[in-house]
């Protein structure tokens, strides 16, 4: 056991199995956001407009959704479980204290579960009304069960909702712990991200099909579908991350010290675009500084003090460099996908119809290379809250390295999910080139 | 009985987890039958496997997340200790739960070649054994004991290896316990396929025969998981007479009424039957185990949460009881209304 141990350390281990577990499940339950409202969007066209293209549509969305749905249960699943069998000292700190948001969670997966098997497989067996109907509160109890979760991890950042006395939480108050103060503008930033980042990548997709000369109604259609839902989203994602990144810098001044790579307190701070952070010399090299960029953002006042990490003691910071690199992707990407919706929609608009996006060639091109962005941008993103929350899992209360469970050897179990989330990634894009190549040329 | 708010809260978790049993067990009880599926109709068993479990498998699955995280919520330090001793079988058990369930929509949405959708097939029907499997097996660890001394040796930082995290839940009597389980879930299984069957009575026989073979080694199984576990506290308490042995009692009638209406082909009675038969068997332990969460001494007062926390969750356990419930019963007569009244006799 030893031998194993030494390999990787238990905590590295432990760590690196829920990063990857919540990096795998995320993607399927951001799909699980964005996908039914494609599917409702197209199935109510088709009500309203009696074309076939729209069901098309809507059925092989809903083809794609049973697969991307069923992966999510399960490693949601796995996720649920890992708090215990992972993380049993927080469990047993923060069960009682969190578990509302989780209790609500399973209320509203369960009514997700439920009415995606009426929709999926009650095309024949339910009236159209009761059909659409059943695919709203998919897609609704899609937005809660996520916007529940992120309550629950908004909680970990803002702690709320007890007392601590003697190293005790006692007091609880389960509705005030869910009330905290990131819960808002995480759970609004996530909400958004699921869209944007589900619509551009549909939109990518069938871009892709528009290019290599499939111009079917079925890709235009869902261009423009992907499109009404995505690029709202894409460009209100960074007045909301203007919202998140407040929150960070009064709630959890190590986070945003980290994420900026700003080292000293100082009123006026620069912004850094790019560079690294030499944690060593406590200095950012090779950044572009834009001037008091960080205090306008943070505060709203070009002149505000924005703590450095100087004002942390240095075992309780972040890993810097990873922190802020993601930082920097994330923002990025952001505001990659924020621009190329502006193009989009205003070729739309000026163009009155679909037809304008599909025939410009240079947007078709773009939209296809932003295709991943936006799933990269939230595997980003959660890294920032994550590591950035580092070392604590609780902030300020309980050390992640307090939390893990005593059981030796945990690279094993790490390695085996691992495995089985790899082999089970590569099968779903498979399958889901199956339902593509499949699509009609028509 | 004067109940205290953690004991509500925990026949709420065993209500949960009855439902999982009946409803989700069943599934993997199906695919315990896709692995043995057998004869000239083994094609028509598996289809009608697939047919019967396609639009419910997932939400009945979502009972075993209310249990988890009801178990979090009400009773932290009994799931951190679950999680801890538990930790191999029940990751064994998750990654059961993800490739059943992944294999089976891949199987469903394949356009892939027939070798292709059998691997898939394989997959499903393997994991479908192998976590109620596990499952029986954890129990039958928190039932002998081993969980609960496991569990002091961690605290008290005298913990080897093995005898923590292996031992625990490995012994004769956890794996009899693990054997029953799937013998009654696959029991349970067979017995709603035959209504599932109606239409066809030859396919409706294969089920009917099968139900009664795991009917007879549930019931066999079950014997050895009593004289195995006889010296256990628990176990005891089941056979020394008591409200758990009545129950019991009241287990083995429900056995044999399920088997003489097969035999009978009253399949109805017999789908009824089989459900309280495995409701009481969970019961049986459930009473037997009163109050203790984790033999051999930790209550379900002692590991609760505090009683706001109990409260808040038992108003919106009621709050989502008023949505769950009718969704759940259109779910459940949209699919399985019109087929389970059609040609019962």
């Amino acid at each position: 056991m030893s031998e194993i141990t030494a390999a990787m350390p238990d905590l590295l281990a432990a760590r690196s199995q829920m990063a990857m577990s919540l990096g795998f499940h995320i993607v399927f339950a951001v799909v699980g956001i964005g996908l039914p409202a494609l599917m409702v969007i197209a199935e109510w066209r088709w009500t309203r407009t009696g074309d076939a293209v729209y069901l098309d549509l809507a059925k092989r969305w809903s083809k794609g959704a049973a697969i991307l749905f069923a992966v999510g249960a399960v490693s949601g699943t796995v996720l649920s479980f890992e708090l215990g069998l992972l993380w049993p000292g927080f469990m047993r700190f923060a069960g009682s204290i969190i578990g509302m948001p989780f209790s609500l969670e399973g209320f509203a997966f369960f009514t997700e579960a439920i009415f995606l098997g009426i929709y999926l497989y009650g095309w024949d067996r339910v009236s159209r009304g009761a059909h659409l109907f059943a695919g709203i509160v998919v897609a609704v109890s899609g937005v809660l069960s996520g916007i529940f979760v992120v309550i629950a991890n908004a909680w970990m950042n803002t702690p709320a909702g007890f007392d601590m006395v003697a190293g005790k939480a006692v007091n609880v108050r389960p509705f005030m712990a869910m009330a905290n103060a990131a819960a808002f503008s995480e759970t609004l930033h996530m909400t958004l991200a699921a869209y944007a980042g589900t619509g551009l990548t549909v939109a990518g997709i069938h871009a892709v099909a528009l290019l290599r000369g499939n111009r079917s109604a079925f890709h235009r259609l869902a261009l423009g579908i992907a499109l009404s839902l995505g690029a709202p989203a894409a460009i209100l994602q960074p007045l909301s991350g203007d919202v998140s990144a407040r929150s960070v810098a009064v709630h959890q001044p190590a986070k945003l010290a980290a994420l900026e790579a700003h080292f000293e307190t100082q009123r006026g701070a620069p912004f850094h675009i790019g560079g690294w952070p030499d944690v060593d010399e406590r200095e950012t090299r090779w950044a572009i500084r834009i001037p008091r960029a960080l205090s306008l953002l943070a505060f709203h006042d070009p002149n505000a003090e924005v703590k450095g990490l100087d004002t942390v003691p240095r075992d309780e910071w972040p890993p810097v460099a990873i922190v802020h690199i993601a930082f920097q992707i994330m923002v990025a990407l952001g505001t990659i996908m924020a621009l190329v919706s502006v193009w989009a929609l205003w070729r739309w608009w000026r163009g009155r119809a679909i037809d304008a996006v599909v025939d410009d060639r240079r947007l078709l091109r773009t939209l296809a290379l932003v295709t991943p962005m936006g799933f990269l941008a939230i595997e980003a993103g959660w890294t920032v809250t994550e590591v950035g929350r580092q070392p604590w899992v609780i902030h300020g209360v309980l050390r992640t390295a307090d939390a893990v469970t005593p059981m030796p050897g945990l690279v094993v179990p790490f390695l085996i999910f691992t495995l089985l989330y790899v082999l089970l990634g590569a099968i779903v894009v498979y399958l889901l080139r199956q339902q593509f190549i499949r699509a009609p040329t028509r | 009985m004067n109940l205290t708010l953690a004991e509500v809260a925990a026949w709420i978790v065993i209500v949960a987890l009855n439902a999982y049993v009946l409803f989700g067990g069943a599934d993997f009880g199906g695919g315990v039958w896709d692995l043995l599926a057998s004869g000239p109709r083994r094609q028509q068993q598996r289809d009608l496997v697939a047919h019967a479990i396609g639009p419910i498998w997932e939400a009945n699955h979502v009972w075993l997340i209310v249990v988890v995280v009801m178990l979090f919520v009400c009773f932290p330090p009994a799931f951190a200790a679950f999680g801890t001793v538990l930790h191999i079988p029940l990751s064994l058990m998750l990654i059961g739960i993800v490739l059943r369930g992944s294999a089976f929509v891949f199987r469903s949405y394949s356009y892939g070649p027939r070798s292709e959708q059998r691997r898939w097939g394989q997959t499903f029907a393997v994991s479908s054994l192998i976590t109620p499997a596990v499952l029986g097996m954890c129990v039958g660890a928190v039932v002998s004991g081993h969980v609960g001394a496991a569990m002091k040796a961690v605290d008290s930082g005298t913990a080897g290896f093995a005898a923590t995290y292996v031992l625990p839940w490995i012994s004769p009597f956890t794996i009899a316990v693990g054997a029953m389980a799937v013998a009654l879930l696959s029991f349970l299984a067979a017995t709603y396929l035959t209504i599932e069957a109606a239409a066809d009575r030859a396919l409706q026989d294969d089920f009917r025969n099968r139900a009664l073979g795991a009917a007879v080694a549930a019931m066999a199984l079950a014997i050895i998981a009593l004289v195995l576990g006889a010296e256990t506290g628990v176990m005891a308490r089941l056979i020394r007479p008591g409200w758990a042995t009545l129950v019991l009692a009241g287990s083995a009638v429900a056995a044999v009424t399920s088997a003489v209406s097969l035999l009978q082909r009253r399949f109805q009675l017999a789908r009824v039957a089989a459900g309280a038969w495995v409701t009481l068997v969970l019961w049986g332990w459930v009473l037997a185990q009163f109050p203790l969460i984790i033999p051999p001494d930790l209550t379900i007062n002692a590991a609760a949460a505090p009683n706001r926390t109990l409260a808040e969750t038992m108003a919106v356990l009621a709050g989502g009881a008023v949505v769950l419930i009718p969704s759940l019963w259109y779910l459940l007569r949209v699919f399985k209304g019109r087929s389970s009244l059609v040609g019962s006799r």
